[in-house]
């Protein structure tokens, strides 16, 4: 299949796989940190295929995994309240709240909806102006975009029963906190949808200041074995870097559309990561002027005060710290038909990938 | 007045069910082999075992290209059978049907149901028919029971009870089809290219196989696709599982529509494909065998059992690197059949 297969030739494959085990001396460990990674890393069996001194670990790439249990909490308070049709990806529904999902509000009859794209929820709002209409905006710079359009979208059309409850976060201050907590990464394989909007500066900053090298990769195998021999290169020569393997998508600047819509919608604030904990301008929330857009501001509703799962390492399974396998809940009481941590329910999260492809 | 819509009465045992009967099922589902239309069927039986099964079919949409509910709900009932080593010979049809239901779509699919029977050489020989009210099922739902002679010696082969190291797995061709194609027609019709489901009966096709070949397993790969069934068919057991994913037949085109909309070919759900495991010497007959048949014309020899991973069962990537491969978890796609 064309744009496919070549990026899944066994000759090419082979190549980069003895070009790796040549040049590759040092025990190095190298950060994914877009669940789309993850998935194609496990799918494709990659590890088994480096040698034993490149290790792989996944980091907090998962937007479903690292958004907080309040958040969960919130917007399950709002699909209690009647006239509120909530809309949302699908990946949201089965991750556990405090005492409840999504899900489980749905079967209660709650009215809460799947929908593929921001527009879906628009829709909902136009065709039933008697309802409230919630949008829950989780993901990285790669969702925002939609979210932000589906505001502006809103706000020209005057359509005042839509809304949108942020969760939407930023990639570098998460990457610069996994260093700074002094977890070893020796360079980060950086997400290819992120940086086809936000382009490859977001991660000059960060090399600079730890000389830990990026390199921004596309998601068959030949990228990302590319991608790890540009790193292990970079760090067998000493010359950390900011490079694009991913240039058939990702330009320097980035999408600059995309960009002037984030910044025309939200603003930075401090956000809480799973296993991070609060990070300074790591989050995204609606400017002022948007405010009557924004379920934050508009329901005045309790939310339930926040229980947090025992024995569940999600937080040190998305720091990189921890393999899924070391986690005792990992395949026994946490699965992902009956998940105990979000990095089980999204099929972009570390336990969930490693569940379906890495039980060798 | 000739009615054209599907009314509560119809559902009612009256008069207006009596014309139902008469007027399209008994005119498809013919009138020898349902015997009369009592409340049950009297079957003659031979020594030996029966074999079993009930099915319910929901497709949405349910006319889809390749076929419909209709043809589904015969070809899934009759490879139930045939894939437990049963020679399909009776079926059930019971119908749920939503008011206002289009008397001549009901007609299309009856007479898709009547020719597929035929075809695959077994007898509706009882059925059932209820209306609901609108909005209380969506248009029409189908359940079909069926029973099948099941010789002494094919009784082993549902449970897979003599399957060894060294046996090969085949499958008679191209997987996903009908997944792709029935959320093709659901969502995404607008995009060019023309999928068919694979929705067809196999009985004939394995009844041949059975005769001449020592076939030691055989599943039908429905929902939850290629994935699931192997990973099912090697849990707690004594043997492991080798894929390889470079001989899984799979066509550019669905293969495109998976890589464009995130899903796996590989758990995406077949109706007219079958997983066999077959013994070593008899695989490459097998396989040739299959080839003969348009159910089974792009087979392929696609795995093997051994005895190493014990219990699980790994897939060779194309790419030569290796996997699990596991049960599908939760619904990929609700109401593929």
């Amino acid at each position: 299949m064309k744009f496919i297969d070549e990026y899944r030739d066994k000759k090419l494959i082979d190549r980069l796989v003895t070009e790796i085990n040549t040049i590759s001396t040092k025990q190095i460990r190298l950060m994914e940190v877009c669940g789309g990674h993850t998935m194609a890393i496990q799918r494709f069996g990659i590890p088994s295929l480096l040698p034993h001194n490149v290790r792989l670990i996944s980091g907090p790439g998962c937007p479903v995994c690292v958004t907080s249990r309040k958040y969960i909490d919130h917007l399950i308070a709002l699909c209690r309240i009647d006239e509120v049709i909530l809309t949302t990806y699908g990946d949201l529904i089965r991750v556990p709240g405090s005492s409840s999902t999504l899900e489980l509000e749905r079967s209660r009859g709650k009215d809460v909806r799947i929908v593929y794209s921001i527009l879906d929820a628009l829709q909902l709002a136009r065709e039933n102006p008697q309802k409230k209409v919630i949008f829950a905006g989780i993901g990285f710079e790669t969702t925002t975009p939609p979210t932000a359009a589906g505001v502006l979208t809103a706000k020209n059309e005057n359509l005042r029963n839509f809304f949108v409850l942020s969760a939407h976060k930023v990639m570098p201050p998460a990457m610069e906190a996994l260093i700074d907590e002094g977890i070893q990464i020796d360079g980060y394989i950086a997400p290819g949808h992120v940086s086809t909007i936000t382009g490859s500066g977001i991660y000059e900053p960060l090399t600079r200041k730890f000389g830990v090298g990026c390199v921004i990769s596309g998601f068959e195998p030949a990228d990302l074995l590319e991608s790890i021999l540009m790193l292990v290169r970079q760090i067998e020569y000493q010359q950390p870097a900011v490079e694009i393997q991913y240039k058939r998508a990702v330009r320097p600047e980035g999408n600059l559309v995309a960009k002037a819509m984030i910044e025309k919608v939200f603003e930075p604030c401090d956000d809480w990561w799973r296993g991070l904990g609060i990070l300074p301008a790591s989050g995204l929330k609606l400017k002022d002027e948007y405010a009557d857009f924004d379920a934050d501001k508009i329901f005045n509703i309790e939310i339930e005060p926040t229980r947090d799962d025992k024995g569940c390492i999600c937080g040190e399974v998305l720091k990189g710290i921890k393999s899924p396998k070391e986690c005792k809940l990992f395949g026994k009481a946490c699965t992902p038909s009956d998940p105990a941590g979000a990095c089980m329910v999204s099929s972009e999260g570390a336990c969930h990938a490693y569940y379906r492809y890495n039980r060798l | 007045m000739k009615k054209d819509k599907i009314l509560l009465g119809h559902g009612s045992g009256g008069k207006l069910s009596h014309d139902l009967i008469e007027e399209v099922f008994f005119k498809h589902f013919s009138k020898e082999k349902i015997l009369f239309p009592t409340d049950s069927s009297i079957l003659n039986v031979e020594n030996g075992k029966l074999a079993f099964t009930t099915d319910s079919f929901v497709v949405d949409p349910i006319f889809f290209p390749g076929g419909n509910i209709g043809k589904l709900a015969i070809c899934g009932t009759v490879n139930d059978l045939a894939v437990a080593g049963a020679r399909p010979m009776w079926l059930s049809a019971g119908f749920i049907i939503e008011e206002g239901f289009m008397l001549s779509d009901l007609e299309i699919i009856v007479k898709t149901m009547a020719s597929e029977a035929e075809k695959s050489g077994v007898s509706i020989v009882t059925g059932d028919t209820k209306v609901v009210g609108k909005g209380f099922c969506d248009k029409i739902f189908i359940n079909t029971s069926g029973i099948g002679f099941l010789p002494e010696k094919n009784v082993h082969i549902s449970k897979g009870e003599k399957i060894e190291k060294g046996d090969l797995i085949l499958i008679n061709g191209n997987i996903a089809e009908h997944g792709m194609a029935v959320l093709k027609a659901r969502e995404i019709s607008r995009f060019e290219g023309n999928i068919l489901s694979d929705c067809t009966a196999l009985n004939k096709m394995i009844w041949k196989i059975l005769g001449e070949c020592e076939i030691k397993f055989m599943r039908d790969a429905t929902r939850g696709g290629l994935a699931t069934v192997i990973s099912e068919l090697v849990q707690d057991r004594n043997f492991g599982i080798e894929l390889w994913e470079e001989e899984i037949p799979v066509t550019d085109e669905v293969r495109g529509f998976c890589e464009l909309l995130g899903y796996d070919p590989m758990y995406v759900a077949n109706e007219g494909k079958i997983v066999m495991v077959v013994s070593a010497k008899d695989a490459e007959k097998a396989a040739e065998m299959m080839r003969e048949t348009e159910e089974g014309k792009n087979a392929a020899i696609i795995g093997k059992i051994n005895d190493q991973h014990k219990g699980m069962a790994v897939l060779k990537t194309a790419i030569g690197g290796r996997r699990v491969i596991d049960m599908l978890s939760g619904e990929q796609l609700p109401r593929i059949c």
